[in-house]
C-alpha cells in the first residue's frame, strides 16, 4: 500500500511548521514506520539543521527533480531512527526551481517505499506552498493561538478546502497561563474560529529552542515533557482515539475552571 | 530629517496633491525607505515595522508603514487598523484609487500612516518596478517609509526591497532564523549596509546557555546592532488588543523600541543595549511564579 | 483558595476591562468575515443581484445606479445598500398576510388577484393628488412626479 502523503503547512512563518515535522517523523519512526521527511522550502531550507543533518547534505531535492541523482542518492538516513529519511531542500535556489508536476511525481516515487512521506512547506500561499501541496494528499495546519497565525492559517485551510485536501490542526505554543488569565485565545476558540478538527496541542516550552539549535529532535529524550505529547499525536494521527490530556495538577478547584488541555 | 540629497528620480506619473491630511514636506527632501526583512518567516517583521513606526511617529517624524505581504496582510491587524482599511495598495498601484485615499491614518498618531496589503489577491500582481515607484510617491510625503517585508526570498522579497534604501534584518536568536537572515543579508544590493534587530531574547536561557546570545548571532551576520528586543508574553497581549507597545509610555518594551527609533533618527548613537534581566514581572508573570505556573 | 484568583472572570470583575483574548477572538472574527467577503466576489455578485430582484418587485430601480457596499465598524461589518427609487410598482407583491412562505404573492383561491381588478376598473379621470383609483394610498401625495394611475 502507498504511503500517506502529509503536508505540514501553516500559512504563517515561524509558528512550528519544521518542528513538528522533525518531531512527528521522529515519533512516527519510533513506532517502526518508514518515514521519510521532505523540505520544500528551496533557498530557505532547515528541516536538514532541526534534524541535524546538515552536515550530512550531498544531493537535494532540486537535484533529483532536475535527474542530475539518484532518488536514493539523496536521501539521508537518519542515524538515530532506523526508518527514518530526509530529503534535503536546495539552498542556493529558490523555490521557482521546481513545478507541482515534479513534486507531485517526485512524492509518488517516495510513496512507493515508504509509510509516510511529511512535507514540510514554506510560510506563504504562493508557489513554494503551491509546490509543498501538490504532493500530498492530506494536510497538518499549524497554528498558534495568536491572531496573525490564525488569519494566515484560514487562508489556508480556505486553500487546501478549494483543492479537497483533508486538514488536521496542530495548536503550538499554546500557554496555559496566559489562556486562564483570559490573554490568550483557548483551543476551543482557534478550533472553531477555523472550522477544524485538532489532532494536537502543544504547549510553548522553552527547551524547544535548545534542541532544535543543536539539532536533536526532542523525541529522543523521553524526559521532554513535548516528546509524550509528539508521541500521542503520532498515535492520533495513525487512527488511535485519544483524548487530550490534562496536564495540569488536579485541585479542589479545578471543576469551576476550563483546565487547560495538551497532547 | 535626512534627506536624500542628490539621489534626483527619473520623472514619473505622480498623483496631485490633494488637501487631505498628508502634506508633502516643502522641499523636495526625499524621505528614507527602510525594508524590514528577516527571511525566516515569524520573527517579528510585523511587529517590529509597526512599533518602530509607532516610535518614530512619537519623535515627531512623519511615517508611513507600507504592508508588502500581499495575500497574507497582517500589518492592520497588528496596529489594529484592520477595520479602517478601505482600499490597498493594488488599487493605488493599479490606479483604482489615489493613494491619499488608500492611507489609514493611525488611531493613536497624527503622524503614522498605514498603507495596507490586498487580501485577496496575490503577490505575483504586483511587479518590482510598480513597487519602486509607489515607494517614490511615498517618499516625498513621508520622513520614514517602512515596509513590511514577507517571508522568504521570491517576489515577494523582492518587491518589498524594491524601492528601499536600507534594510533592517530582524532576526531571533535561533539558528534557523540565523541562516535566513544570513541568506537574504547576501541577497541585498552590496552597497546597502543593513542593521539588525534581534528580538525575542530570553536571557535567562542564554544564561543558562539554552539559546543563542547576541553575540552568538552577530559573530555569523556581523552586522551594526540596532537594538534587542526581549521575548515577553505583553507583545501577544499587545498584538491581540491591536495597541503596539511603542505607544505605552509604561512599556518596558515599548521603550526598547523608543530607543531603536532614537537610534534609527541619529538622535541616540550609544550602542545599543542588551538586556540581561528578565522582565521584573508583571502581575500575570509573577502570579504564575507564585502558583507554579509555566514550568 | 489562591486558584481562584487565577479566574478570568474574576480578573474581569476586579479589573473591569475586557480580556485580551476576549478582543482578539471578536476582531478575528470580524476580520475573518471580511476576509472572507473579499475573497469571494461572485458570492457578493450573486447577492447583490438577488437583492436588487427582491427590491425591484417592489419599486422601479436602476440596477446600474445601486451600489451594495461592505462597511467595516468597530464591533461589526454591516452591509449598505444604496439603491435610487424611481417609482413604486403597481404589481408588486400583496401584502404579507396574502404571502406563501417564500414571499411569492399568492391569491386566495377563487379569487382573481387584486391587481388585475385594480387594472380592469375605468378611470377616466386621474384623482387630482395622483392616488390610485382603489382608494388606498401607496405613499402621501405629490411623492411621484407621475401619478401612479391605473
Amino acid at each position: 500500500m502507498s504511503a500517506r502523503r502529509i503536508v505540514v503547512t501553516s500559512g504563517k512563518g515561524g509558528v512550528g511548521k519544521t518542528t513538528t515535522t522533525a518531531n512527528l517523523g521522529a515519533a512516527l519512526a519510533k513506532k517502526g514506520r518508514r518515514v521519510v521527511l521532505v523540505d520544500t522550502d528551496i533557498g530557505l531550507r532547515n528541516l536538514d539543521l532541526v534534524m541535524g543533518v546538515e552536515k550530512r547534505i550531498v544531493f537535494d531535492l532540486v537535484e533529483v527533480v532536475e535527474g542530475r541523482c539518484q532518488l536514493r542518492q539523496a536521501l539521508i538516513r537518519d542515524k538515530r531512527f532506523e526508518s527514518l529519511k530526509i530529503l534535503a531542500a536546495a539552498q542556493t535556489r529558490d523555490k521557482t526551481a521546481v513545478s507541482e508536476e515534479q513534486m507531485d511525481k517526485l512524492m509518488g516515487e517516495l510513496a512507493k517505499s515508504n509509510d509516510y512521506v511529511i512535507i514540510d512547506c514554506p510560510a506563504g500561499i504562493e508557489h513554494g506552498f503551491r509546490n509543498a501541496v501538490a504532493g500530498a494528499r492530506e494536510a497538518i495546519v499549524v497554528t498558534t493561538p495568536e491572531v496573525s497565525a490564525i488569519r494566515d492559517a484560514d487562508r489556508v485551510v480556505g486553500k487546501l478546502r478549494e483543492r479537497e485536501i483533508p486538514l488536521q490542526l496542530i495548536i503550538n505554543r499554546v500557554r496555559p497561563e496566559m489562556v486562564k488569565a483570559g490573554e490568550m485565545m483557548s483551543i476551543e476558540d482557534v478550533g472553531e474560529i477555523l472550522g477544524a478538527d485538532i489532532l494536537g496541542v502543544i504547549p510553548d516550552d522553552e527547551g524547544v529552542i535548545d534542541t532544535t539549535n543543536r539539532g536533536e529532535p526532542l523525541v529522543l529524550d523521553q524526559t521532554q515533557k513535548l516528546a509524550a505529547i509528539y508521541g500521542r499525536i503520532a498515535r492520533r494521527l495513525e487512527g488511535e482515539d485519544l483524548p487530550l490530556t490534562d496536564l495540569d495538577p488536579p485541585s479542589v478547584f479545578s471543576k469551576f475552571f476550563t483546565m487547560w488541555k495538551a497532547g | 530629517m535626512n534627506v536624500e540629497g542628490t539621489d534626483l528620480m527619473h520623472a514619473f506619473e505622480e498623483a496631485p496633491l490633494e488637501a487631505a491630511s498628508v502634506e508633502a514636506p516643502a522641499a523636495v527632501a526625499l524621505g528614507r525607505a527602510i525594508v524590514i526583512t528577516s527571511g525566516k518567516g515569524g520573527v517579528g517583521k510585523t511587529t517590529t515595522t509597526a512599533n518602530v513606526g509607532a516610535a518614530l511617529a512619537a519623535l515627531g517624524k512623519r511615517v508611513v508603514l507600507v504592508d508588502a505581504d500581499i495575500g497574507l496582510r497582517n500589518l492592520d491587524l497588528v496596529l489594529g487598523l484592520e477595520n479602517r482599511v478601505r482600499y490597498h495598495l493594488l488599487d493605488v498601484i493599479e490606479g483604482n484609487v489615489e493613494l491619499d485615499e488608500a492611507l489609514i491614518r493611525d488611531k493613536r498618531s497624527a503622524n503614522l500612516y498605514l498603507l495596507a496589503a490586498a487580501q485577496a489577491r496575490e503577490k505575483e500582481d504586483v511587479d518590482v518596478d510598480e513597487m519602486q515607484r509607489l515607494i517614490e510617491q511615498l517618499r516625498e510625503r513621508f520622513e520614514y517609509v517602512l515596509i513590511d517585508c514577507p517571508a522568504g526570498i521570491e517576489l515577494g522579497f523582492r518587491n518589498a526591497v524594491a524601492g528601499a534604501q536600507h534594510a533592517i534584518i530582524v532576526c531571533t536568536p535561533e539558528v534557523s532564523a540565523v541562516r535566513d537572515a544570513d541568506r537574504v543579508v547576501g541577497l541585498l544590493p552590496n552597497d546597502w549596509s543593513p542593521e539588525l534587530i534581534v528580538n525575542r531574547l530570553r536571557p535567562a536561557l542564554v544564561r543558562k546557555g539554552k539559546m543563542l546570545s547576541v553575540d552568538d548571532v552577530n559573530a555569523i551576520l556581523r552586522l551594526p546592532l540596532l537594538g534587542v528586543i526581549p521575548d515577553e508574553p505583553a507583545v501577544i497581549v499587545a498584538t491581540n488588543k491591536g495597541e503596539p507597545p511603542a505607544f505605552d509610555p509604561n512599556s518596558r518594551l515599548g521603550a526598547a523600541y523608543r530607543a531603536i527609533a532614537a537610534r534609527i533618527t541619529g538622535d541616540e548613537t550609544a550602542p545599543a543595549e542588551v538586556p540581561t534581566e528578565p522582565e521584573g514581572g508583571g502581575f500575570l508573570s509573577k502570579l504564575g511564579a507564585l502558583f507554579g505556573g509555566r514550568s | 483558595m489562591f486558584e481562584f484568583f487565577k479566574n478570568t472572570e474574576f480578573f474581569k470583575t476586579l479589573f473591569g476591562r475586557e480580556s485580551s483574548g476576549a478582543t482578539a477572538r471578536e476582531r478575528l472574527r470580524l476580520v475573518l468575515l471580511s476576509d472572507h467577503l473579499a475573497l469571494a466576489p461572485d458570492v457578493i455578485d450573486a447577492l447583490k443581484a438577488e437583492l436588487l430582484e427582491v427590491i425591484a418587485r417592489y419599486v422601479d430601480i436602476d440596477p446600474e445606479m445601486a451600489e451594495v457596499t461592505f462597511e467595516q465598524r468597530e464591533r461589526e461589518l454591516a452591509m449598505l445598500a444604496s439603491v435610487p427609487i424611481k417609482s413604486v410598482r403597481k404589481d408588486r407583491p400583496s401584502a404579507p398576510a396574502q404571502r406563501t412562505a417564500n414571499g411569492r404573492a399568492h391569491a386566495p383561491p377563487n379569487q382573481p388577484p387584486r391587481r388585475r381588478r385594480r387594472r380592469r376598473r375605468p378611470s377616466p379621470t386621474a384623482p387630482p393628488n395622483g392616488a390610485p383609483p382603489d382608494g388606498t394610498l401607496l405613499a402621501p401625495p405629490g411623492t411621484f412626479e407621475n401619478s401612479a394611475q391605473a
